[in-house]
C-alpha cells in the first residue's frame, strides 16, 4: 500500500518536473511547479516529517510560486516568444544532464546503505515538538542570523526595484 | 517503530529520485533561455536536494538534517525575493527576459 504510494507519488513528481521545463507557456510552467512542490510534501508526508511538509506547501507552494506569477503576469510575455533556440543546443543540453545522470547512477549504485536499528530508532523527529527543541536550542544562533539574511534580502530587493534618479517610465 | 515506508523502501530508491528529479534541473537551465523559467529550474534542484536531506534524515532518525532543509528552505526564500528584483529590473532596462539577448559582457 504505502510502497504503491511511493511510486505514484514518484511518477507525479519526475512528470510534472519534466512539464515545468517542456512547456511552452511560463504560466503553465509555474502551475506544474506547484503541482511538483505539492508532491514533494506528499514525499515528505510518508516520511513523516510533517512540520517540512506543512512548511514546503506554505513557503514554496504559497509564497514563493505566488511571487512568481506575479511577476509572470506583471512582465506582459504573451507578445514575445522565447527566441529560437537552435535544436544543436537542446540536443547537447538534454546530452550533457543524461551524462550527469549517468554519473550520479553509477556512483550510488554499489552504495552500502544503512538499514535502521529497531531499539535506537526514532519515528517521531520530523514532528513539530522534536524539531522545535532542537532548533531552539542547537541551532539557535544559525537561526537568529537568518533574520538578518532576511533583512539583507529584503533591502536588496527593495533597491533593484526602485526605480533610479531620472530615469524615464516604463511602466 | 519503524515507518512502513522506510522497512519497504530501500534509500537508493530516494537517491535516484532526488537525482532524476536535480538532472530534469539542470536539462532546463541549459536548455531554456527565459530567465525565469530558469529560475524555477534551479528551485527544482533546490527542492531535489532537499527531499534528499530530509530521506537521509527520516532514515537515520536524525533531526539535524530535517533543520538544514528548513534552512534551506529560508534561504530559498530570500533568493527568489531578489531574484525576481533582478528579473524585473532586467525587463525594465531590456524589455525582454531572454537570456540569449543579455551579451553586453560577452566578448
Amino acid at each position: 500500500m504505502v510502497q504503491n504510494l511511493f511510486y505514484f507519488l514518484t511518477f507525479l513528481t519526475l512528470l510534472s518536473a519534466l512539464m515545468v521545463i517542456f512547456s511552452k507557456n511560463p504560466i503553465h510552467s509555474v502551475l506544474y511547479l506547484i503541482l511538483t512542490f505539492f508532491t514533494i510534501s506528499g514525499h515528505y508526508i510518508l516520511l513523516n516529517a510533517q512540520f517540512l511538509a506543512a512548511v514546503n506547501i506554505i513557503v514554496y507552494a504559497g509564497a514563493i510560486m505566488v511571487l512568481f506569477l506575479f511577476v509572470i503576469m506583471f512582465l506582459d510575455l504573451k507578445k514575445e516568444s522565447e527566441q529560437h533556440i537552435p535544436a544543436l543546443a537542446k540536443v547537447a543540453g538534454v546530452i550533457a544532464g543524461g551524462m550527469l545522470l549517468v554519473i550520479f547512477v553509477a556512483a550510488f549504485k554499489s552504495m552500502q546503505t544503512i538499514t535502521p536499528d529497531e531499539a535506537s530508532f526514532n519515528s517521531q523527529i520530523g514532528l513539530v515538538t522534536t524539531l522545535g527543541k532542537v532548533l531552539f536550542k542547537q541551532y539557535l544562533l544559525p537561526f537568529e542570523l537568518a533574520s538578518v539574511l532576511f533583512l539583507s534580502a529584503m533591502v536588496g530587493a527593495v533597491m533593484l526595484g526602485k526605480k533610479e534618479e531620472g530615469e524615464r517610465n516604463t511602466f | 517503530m519503524i515507518p512502513e515506508i522506510i522497512k519497504t523502501i530501500p534509500l537508493n530508491y530516494y537517491l535516484f529520485l532526488s537525482s532524476t528529479l536535480f538532472v530534469i534541473g539542470v536539462i532546463g537551465v541549459l536548455t531554456r533561455r527565459n530567465a525565469l523559467i530558469i529560475f524555477m529550474s534551479v528551485e527544482l534542484m533546490l527542492n531535489a536536494v532537499n527531499l534528499l536531506l530530509t530521506a537521509f534524515s527520516a532514515y537515520r532518525s536524525d533531526p539535524a538534517g530535517q533543520i538544514f532543509v528548513f534552512f534551506i528552505m529560508a534561504v530559498a526564500a530570500a533568493e527568489v525575493a531578489v531574484g525576481l528584483a533582478i528579473i524585473v529590473m532586467m525587463y525594465r532596462y531590456m524589455r525582454t527576459i531572454d537570456v540569449g539577448l543579455m551579451n553586453k559582457l560577452k566578448w
